[in-house]
């Protein structure tokens, strides 16, 4: 694949489990510096495909690109090593870490002082430790979670954690992040914010996203483009007014008498 | 005006800082370090020795399974890999001295930096070449036991662990005739094992302050008791440093959520074989000493014994917590090789009647397992717990607001 406006692409990917075919031969690209939705009903295979993207499932077939790179196969610290980084559906922190350890962890990758450098503390390792430190930090404060450094994520509140989340995927220093149902739980106000920051990560950072939500204001609010997905097949993408009133669209979420 | 709380306000420098974090530590390691010269003369003799068995030789063993304790720790407190074999590590370590520091292979003579009779069949390389070795076995040995094995989670590796500490020792038992090789002599063990030195040389220069060869004497064993006091701090520092290091942190993510973890970038299986080879490095260390100091090495001195004793000390102690996994150790160690025992007699003394013969060692595991079990009840986060464990075990408790989704 060549280098060219798209950060990802996705070919041909399906998966199978057993008999089911979760991803049908799914083609999809993530344009670099967009905000990219993925939505469908309950069990469209979404998460299947985020996990195939994220490299948790290698695909039964199908080639997975990123930044002109084939990354089907890989091991998922090697993905986000390569700068692809993303939230979980059930939020997955380190629960009984602090706010800021767990930004910390996310540093692994970056950090290269290895074990033995770490025993005996070379002043490199202490400038990349401090770094490191300054930069989780600042991650937090830019994350909306002042003060909360020392806080044990299990403590922290519900919006609170998924940001931490989204901070603890930033501290890889992604160049695409990947948002699973970053707003499941909220309530319209913290959605609202949500919403907002992840605009703000597009604007100032330059990030680009790829968001599975159902929340269709979100989705509609933010999204440069939108893919839909429907038992593992692609069944149509655009701009969000468009698939808006695509007729397979609310068939898929309303059912065939809708369309009448 | 001073009032009486002013006058007796504590002087400045022991509220501050440095004072409150180090002054515990550095008290009790000066007594630690006094040792050879406080307990082991008359008056506190009496209560050290006599009455609490605190003894050197004992005081050397507890010594020994405080280093494998942090090295189990590092391995079930950080990672959280249940480890049931981890005598295997402290076996190899034994045995490398066996294989390096003895007359085991007779027809061979190599003597380096040796401090023993340099007449001597059998490889001789100095005590101080043989302790490293033997720890780069140990982490090599980890990481081929880790390599297959840590695909594995939860109880299924518990269970391989537990194989692999089985299997060693019986390697081990039955070395005496691999492929017409004695490797390890079998049953009957490896002794006459090279003792720790510093040579004449070092010893003139120095005024007899580092022995020329140390002495397995019980009134000369102070050099022992410092070498290994110094292996302990070593492998204390180890510890503390590897903690607050990225390693540290890779550690406590994998155990508490692996598909986290290497979603942010922590490779799982490279995480695990480190915690897996330095946990074993320790156990070598451990072993190659302890080899020394018995003066003999013996597969049945490695039995899946001495796994479950070192596990129980990390979890008595507060898993995960470096210091209290010193004290847990200490403190089983001492129940163990003398405690228990001065604990019998005291029982039998104060029992009225002469010839009272209560032995509460022969019920050591049946006590063991009380304690486990009531620290199980009462304290399951361990004497001294690290605070996040502290906080896992506690999970709950108190906590009204665990579920604040405002809808």
């Amino acid at each position: 694949m060549a280098e060219n406006g798209n950060i990802l692409e996705a070919v041909n990917v399906r998966k199978e489990f057993g008999g089911l075919i979760a991803v049908n031969d799914v083609d999809f690209v993530i344009p670099r510096g967009k905000i990219v939705s993925l939505i469908g009903p309950n069990g469209a295979g979404k998460t299947t495909f985020f996990n195939i993207l994220t490299g948790v499932y290698k695909p039964t077939a199908g080639g997975v690109y990123f930044d002109g790179r084939p990354i089907a196969g890989l091991p998922p610290h090697e993905v986000t090593t390569l700068g692809m980084a993303r939230t979980f559906q059930n939020i997955r922190l380190f629960h009984n870490m602090t706010a800021l350890e767990n930004v910390l962890v996310a540093r692994h990758s970056r950090i290269k002082g290895g074990v033995l450098r770490s025993i005996f503390r070379t002043p490199g390792l202490k400038k990349e430790e401090q770094e490191a430190h300054e930069r989780a930090h600042d991650l937090l404060e830019f994350s909306g979670l002042r003060r909360k450094d020392d806080d044990y994520a299990k403590n922290l509140a519900y919006g609170d954690q998924r940001r931490l989340e989204v901070a603890r995927a930033l501290a890889t220093e992604p160049k695409l992040l990947l948002l699973d149902e970053p707003t499941a739980g909220m309530n319209p106000e913290e959605t609202a914010n949500f919403t907002t920051f992840v605009a703000r990560l597009r604007e100032e950072q330059n990030m680009t996203v790829l968001l599975i939500e159902h929340d269709m204001k979100v989705v509609m609010g933010i999204s440069d483009r939108v893919t839909v997905l429907d038992y593992g097949e692609k069944i149509a993408e655009g701009e969000p007014k468009q698939v808006q009133h695509d007729p397979r669209v609310i068939e898929a979420y309303l059912g065939t008498a809708a369309t009448g | 005006m001073t009032t009486p709380a002013a006058r007796l306000r504590a002087p400045e420098w022991l509220g501050s800082d440095l004072a409150r974090r180090w002054g515990l530590p550095l008290a009790v390691i000066a007594l630690i370090v006094s040792y050879p010269l406080w307990a082991i003369e008359d008056p506190f003799r009496a209560l050290f020795v006599d009455k609490l068995g605190m003894d050197m030789d004992t005081v050397f063993q507890m010594a020994v399974y405080v280093m494998l304790a942090l090295g189990l720790n590092i391995v079930v407190g950080y990672a959280g890999l249940l480890d049931l074999g981890y005598v295997a590590f402290f076996a190899l370590g034994a045995y490398t001295l066996g294989w390096f520091g003895s007359g085991l292979f007779s027809e061979r003579n190599l003597h380096f930096l040796d401090v023993g009779n340099k007449e001597l069949p059998g490889l001789h390389l100095s005590f101080w070449v043989v302790v490293p070795l033997a720890g780069l076995f140990c982490a090599i040995a980890g990481i081929i036991i880790g390599w297959p094995t840590l695909r594995l989670r939860g109880d299924y590796l518990a269970i391989v662990t537990l194989g692999f500490g089985e299997i060693i020792p019986d390697v081990f038992r039955n070395g005496d005739d691999i492929a017409g090789h004695n490797l390890t002599n079998g049953v009957r063990g490896v002794t006459q094992l090279d003792r720790p030195g510093f040579g004449t040389t070092l010893n003139d220069a120095t005024g007899g302050l580092l022995p020329d060869r140390y002495s397995s004497l019980p009134s000369e064993l102070k050099p022992w008791f410092y070498t290994i006091l110094f292996m302990c701090l070593v492998t204390i520092f180890v510890n503390l440093r590897l903690r607050d290091s990225k390693m540290g942190r890779a550690w406590i993510a994998v155990r508490e959520d692996e598909i986290a973890a290497s979603a942010m970038g922590v490779p799982l299986m490279r995480t695990k074989l480190w915690a897996y080879a330095i946990g074993g490095v320790f156990g070598g260390l451990a072993g190659s000493i302890y080899g020394s100091f018995i003066n003999g090495i013996f597969p049945t001195s490695f039995s899946f014994q001495i796994s479950i004793i070192v596990l129980v000390m990390v979890v008595v102690g507060g898993m995960g917590n470096i210091w209290g996994v010193i004290v847990g150790a200490s403190l089983i160690a001492w129940l163990n090789f003398a405690g228990l025992g001065k604990i019998g007699d005291w029982i039998n003394g104060a029992i009225p009647g002469s010839g009272n013969d209560i032995d509460i060692t022969k019920y050591k595991f049946g006590l063991f397992g009380i304690l486990l079990i009531l620290m199980m009840l009462f304290r399951p986060e361990g004497l001294i717990p690290s605070a996040r464990r502290k906080a896992e075990f506690r999970e709950g408790e108190g906590e009204a607001s665990l579920y604040d989704v405002a809808r």
